[in-house]
C-alpha cells in the first residue's frame, strides 16, 4: 500500500494534557507527524489542532479511529477537501542585494515583517508545497534563519 | 453537602455499589485511607504488593462484570500499579484506579515519591485524570466508573494529589452522565445487520469467530441461540473460553497458536468468517496473508477501530454485540437453514477425530494435561478458573471443560506472569460460594506468591496448582524448537519447598507425584478451607501442541513434536 499525506483537523477539548495524548498516540504507534499545530477555538471549550500525517491507507484509518476514541475528541474533519495554508519567517541580512525581493514575496502572499539595522525579516503565507518553494527560491539572500508554521487547515 | 476530597471518594465509592477495594496505601494517598478506616460501605483488602492490588480487582471484575477497584499511593506505589493497568488495558476489563500523588504546590519538583503518574498510565489505561480541584472530584469519579464499564470497557486512572483529598468542596454525585464527547454505539445499523445475514444465507463454509468482546458484552446467550438456530460451527479466542459451553457440539475449540487442528482448518477453509467481538490478534492469525484467505468477514465489535485494524472487512457493524445479534437473530431464522450446513459441519467433524486435542498420558509420570482434565471432572462449573501465564495457561485452555462465560480468568493479550493468585483472589472475593482455582507454574507463582499472606489474612481460599516442570516451560519449549534446545535461563531447577513455604504463610500444601495423590490432595485442600499450593510434578519436558509457529499459517499445524 502507498503511502499518501493528509491533513487532519481535529477538534479536542481544551483540556490539560490533551496535546500529549495526541502526540503520544502517534509516537506510541508508530504514526508519522509532518507538522502539527494547535490553538483554541474562539469562544469555546475547544481546540483545534491541524495535523499532517502520512501513511498507507490502513494506517490513515487507524489514525482517524484512533483520534476518535481519545475521549476528549470532540470531532475529526478528514476531509478531501480543505483550504491548508502555512507561514515562514526568513531572516536576511541587509547586505544582501535585495533585487527581486519584492516581486518574490508578492508571489507567496509575503511581505516584510521587520526590519532592523543588520537584517529584514521577511513572512509568507500560502499552501505547505509553495512554502517549500519559496524556501528553496529565498536561499539565494543568504538567509541566517528560518522557520516554518505548520500548516492551518479549514474544510470547505 | 460540603466533603474533603477524601470524603468524596468514599462517597462516591459508595454511590457506585462498590463492595470492596484492593489497595496499599503510603503518603500521599493517606488522607483517603483515614476515610477508609471511618466508613463501612465497602471491605479494604490489604494486598502486599500494588500489582497485586490492581490484577485482583482485575479478577473481580473479570469474574463478575462489575468495575473493579484500587488504591495505590504515588511514586513508586504507581509505579507498581502499571503492569496490572496494562494487563487489563490489554483485555478490556473494566477498572477505576486511584492513586495518591503528591501535594499540587510540589508537583514538578522532583519531591518524594513523586512521579508523572497520568504520564505514565496514559499510553495503558482507557483515560485518565490528574484532580487539580476537589470541586471536579464527583464528575471525575462519576465519569471514571462511567467511561470504564460503558463501550468497550477498560481501566480508568485517577490521580489526586495530596492537598486535594484535603480540600472541602460542594459534593453533588451526578445521578446521570452525558458527555459530548464520548458516545459509545451500542446499537448496529439496521441496514449492515441486514447485509451480513444475507452473506451468512449465502455463504456455503460460514464460522463464527467468538471473542472477548462476547464476555464484556454479556452476550453468551445470544450467540448459543445465533448458533443454534443457524447450524453455524463456531471457534473461541482465549478469551472467550466459555462462551458456547464446551459441551455445545457447534463449538470446534479454540483457534490460533495452540488452537484445535478443526478450529484453525475450519477458519483456513471457511467462505465467510463472522468475527464476533475478537480483535485479530497475531497469536491468533498467524501469518496474516494467508489468514482465512477465502473468506469473506462480517466483524462485530463495540469499538470501530477495532475493526479494520489487521484485516480489511467486508461487513462491518459497529455496535454491542448482545444488541446488534439480537437484531441478527429474527432475520436469521427467517433466511437461514441449519441443515444447509451440515456436510461442512461433518467436514470439520471429521477433522477433530482425524487430529482431536490429545495428549499420550502415562503411568509413570504425571501429565499436565490429565492434571487439569482430572480437575475438570471433579470440579466442572464448581469451580472459576484462573491461570497464570505460560505452557500451562494454554494447557489449561485446552482441556478444562468451561461451561460458563466469565469462568475462565486468564491475561490474554499482555500475557502477564504473576497475575493468577491475585487474581483469583479477587474471583472468589466476588463469587465467595464458588471455588477458585489457580492453575499456575512453577515460574509465575513466585511472580506474586507474597499475596499468600493477603489469602490468608482475608480468608480468600485460593487453590493454587503448581504444574511444575522446573523449567520456565513455554519460553523452554520455543527453545527445543527453535533454539537448537539451548536452555538459555530457562532450568529453575533450584526450587523454593512449595509446601513449606504455603505453610509458613498459614496455608496447606500438598506435593503429589502420583494421580491418587492428586485426587487426595485436592480434595484435602477443598476441605481445608485454606489458601493451597498443589505441588504437582509434571512431565519436565511435555510441550504445548499443536502449535502454529509464530508467523506460520493457521492450516499448516505442528500436531507433533519428535526428536
Amino acid at each position: 500500500m502507498e503511502n499518501v499525506r493528509r491533513v487532519l483537523s481535529v477538534i479536542v477539548i481544551n483540556e490539560e494534557a490533551v496535546l500529549s495524548r495526541i502526540s503520544g498516540l502517534f509516537a506510541g504507534r508508530g504514526y508519522n507527524i509532518d507538522s502539527l499545530t494547535v490553538a483554541p477555538v474562539p469562544n469555546t471549550e475547544f481546540s483545534r489542532l491541524t495535523i499532517v500525517t502520512s501513511g498507507n491507507k490502513r494506517v490513515l484509518e487507524q489514525i482517524v479511529k484512533q483520534l476518535h476514541k481519545l475521549i476528549p475528541t470532540y470531532k475529526v474533519i478528514e476531509s478531501e477537501e480543505f483550504v491548508e495554508k502555512e507561514m515562514a519567517l526568513v531572516k536576511i541580512p541587509l547586505n544582501e542585494d535585495f533585487n527581486g525581493l519584492d516581486a518574490m514575496l508578492k508571489a507567496y502572499n509575503g511581505t516584510i515583517a521587520s526590519s532592523g539595522e543588520n537584517f529584514v525579516v521577511v513572512m509568507v503565507a500560502d499552501d505547505a508545497k509553495r512554502i517549500d518553494n519559496f524556501l528553496k527560491a529565498i536561499k539565494k539572500y543568504n538567509p541566517t534563519d528560518m522557520v516554518r508554521g505548520g500548516s492551518v487547515a479549514l474544510d470547505v | 453537602m460540603e466533603l474533603n476530597g477524601s470524603q468524596m471518594v468514599v462517597e462516591a465509592l459508595a454511590k457506585e455499589n462498590v463492595s470492596v477495594v484492593f489497595g496499599y496505601p503510603g503518603g500521599a494517598i493517606m488522607n483517603v485511607y483515614d476515610e477508609v478506616y471511618k466508613q463501612d460501605h465497602f471491605q479494604h483488602i490489604l494486598v502486599k504488593h500494588e500489582q497485586a492490588a490492581i490484577h485482583a480487582a482485575d479478577g473481580y471484575a473479570r469474574s463478575s462484570g462489575e468495575v473493579g477497584v484500587a488504591f495505590v499511593t504515588s511514586g513508586p506505589g504507581f509505579t507498581n500499579a502499571v503492569t496490572g493497568l496494562a494487563t487489563a488495558y490489554m483485555d478490556s476489563i473494566p477498572m477505576v484506579v486511584i492513586s495518591g500523588q503528591v501535594p499540587i504546590t510540589m508537583i514538578g519538583t522532583d519531591a518524594f515519591q513523586e512521579i508523572d503518574a497520568v504520564g505514565i498510565s496514559r499510553p495503558c489505561v482507557k483515560h485518565n485524570y490528574l484532580v487539580k480541584d476537589a470541586k471536579d472530584l464527583p464528575r471525575v469519579l462519576k465519569e471514571a466508573f462511567y467511561i470504564a464499564r460503558s463501550g468497550r470497557p477498560g481501566p480508568v486512572h485517577v490521580d489526586i494529589p495530596k492537598d486535594v483529598t484535603a480540600q472541602v468542596a460542594k459534593f453533588h454525585y451526578p445521578e446521570n452522565i452525558t458527555m459530548q464527547t464520548y458516545k459509545p454505539t451500542y446499537k448496529g445499523n439496521v441496514r449492515q445487520i441486514k447485509k451480513a445475514v444475507d452473506a451468512i444465507a449465502n455463504s456455503k463454509r460460514p464460522v463464527l469467530y467468538i471473542g472477548g468482546g462476547a464476555i464484556n458484552s454479556n452476550a453468551a446467550e445470544q450467540v448459543r441461540e445465533f448458533a443454534k438456530i443457524t447450524g453455524i460451527p463456531a471457534v473461541e479466542t482465549l478469551m472467550a473460553r466459555g462462551v458456547m459451553g464446551d459441551e455445545n457440539p457447534l463449538l470446534l475449540g479454540m483457534l490460533g497458536m495452540h488452537g484445535c487442528y478443526s478450529a484453525n482448518m475450519a477458519m483456513s477453509e471457511a467462505d465467510l468468517m463472522i468475527a464476533f467481538g475478537p480483535r485479530f490478534d497475531d497469536r491468533v492469525t498467524g501469518k496474516l496473508s494467508e489468514f482465512a484467505k477465502h473468506a469473506k468477514i462480517i466483524h462485530v465489535d463495540i469499538d470501530p477501530s477495532s475493526i479494520g485494524k489487521i484485516v480489511d472487512i467486508d461487513y462491518p457493524i459497529v455496535g454491542d454485540l448482545k444488541n446488534v445479534v439480537e437484531g441478527m437473530l429474527p432475520l436469521a431464522k427467517e433466511k437461514i437453514n441449519p441443515t444447509k450446513y451440515k456436510s461442512w459441519r461433518d467436514l470439520l467433524n471429521r477433522y477433530n477425530e482425524i487430529h482431536p486435542l490429545k495428549y499420550d498420558d502415562s503411568e509413570t509420570i504425571l501429565k499436565p494435561q490429565w492434571v487439569i482434565e482430572r480437575v475438570g471432572e471433579l470440579l466442572d462449573d464448581k469451580a472459576f478458573i484462573s491461570t497464570d501465564v505460560g505452557q500451562h495457561q494454554m494447557w489449561t485452555a485446552q482441556f478444562y471443560p468451561f461451561s460458563f462465560p466469565r469462568q475462565f480468568v486468564t491475561s490474554g493479550g499482555l500475557g502477564t506472569m504473576g497475575f493468577g493468585l491475585p487474581a483469583a483472589m479477587g474471583v472468589k472475593k466476588a463469587n465467595p460460594e464458588k471455588i477458585s482455582i489457580n492453575f499456575t507454574g512453577d515460574g509465575s507463582i513466585l511472580m506474586n506468591v507474597q499475596e499468600l499472606m493477603t489469602a490468608v489474612e482475608f480468608d480468600m481460599p485460593v487453590i493454587n496448582i503448581i504444574l511444575n516442570n522446573k523449567f520456565l516451560g513455554m519460553v523452554r519449549q520455543w527453545q527445543t524448537f527453535f533454539y537448537d534446545k539451548r536452555y538459555s535461563s530457562t532450568d529453575i531447577e533450584v526450587q523454593p519447598d512449595f509446601v513449606k513455604l504455603v505453610e509458613s504463610f498459614g496455608g496447606v500444601g500438598y506435593r503429589v507425584t502420583t494421580k491418587d495423590e492428586f485426587d487426595k490432595a485436592l480434595q484435602d485442600a477443598i476441605d481445608s478451607d485454606k489458601v493451597a499450593f498443589i505441588d504437582v510434578q509434571v512431565d519436565r519436558l511435555e510441550n504445548v501442541l499443536p502449535m502454529v509457529p509464530a508467523g506460520g499459517t493457521l492450516y499448516n499445524m505442528m500436531l507433533e513434536y519428535k526428536e
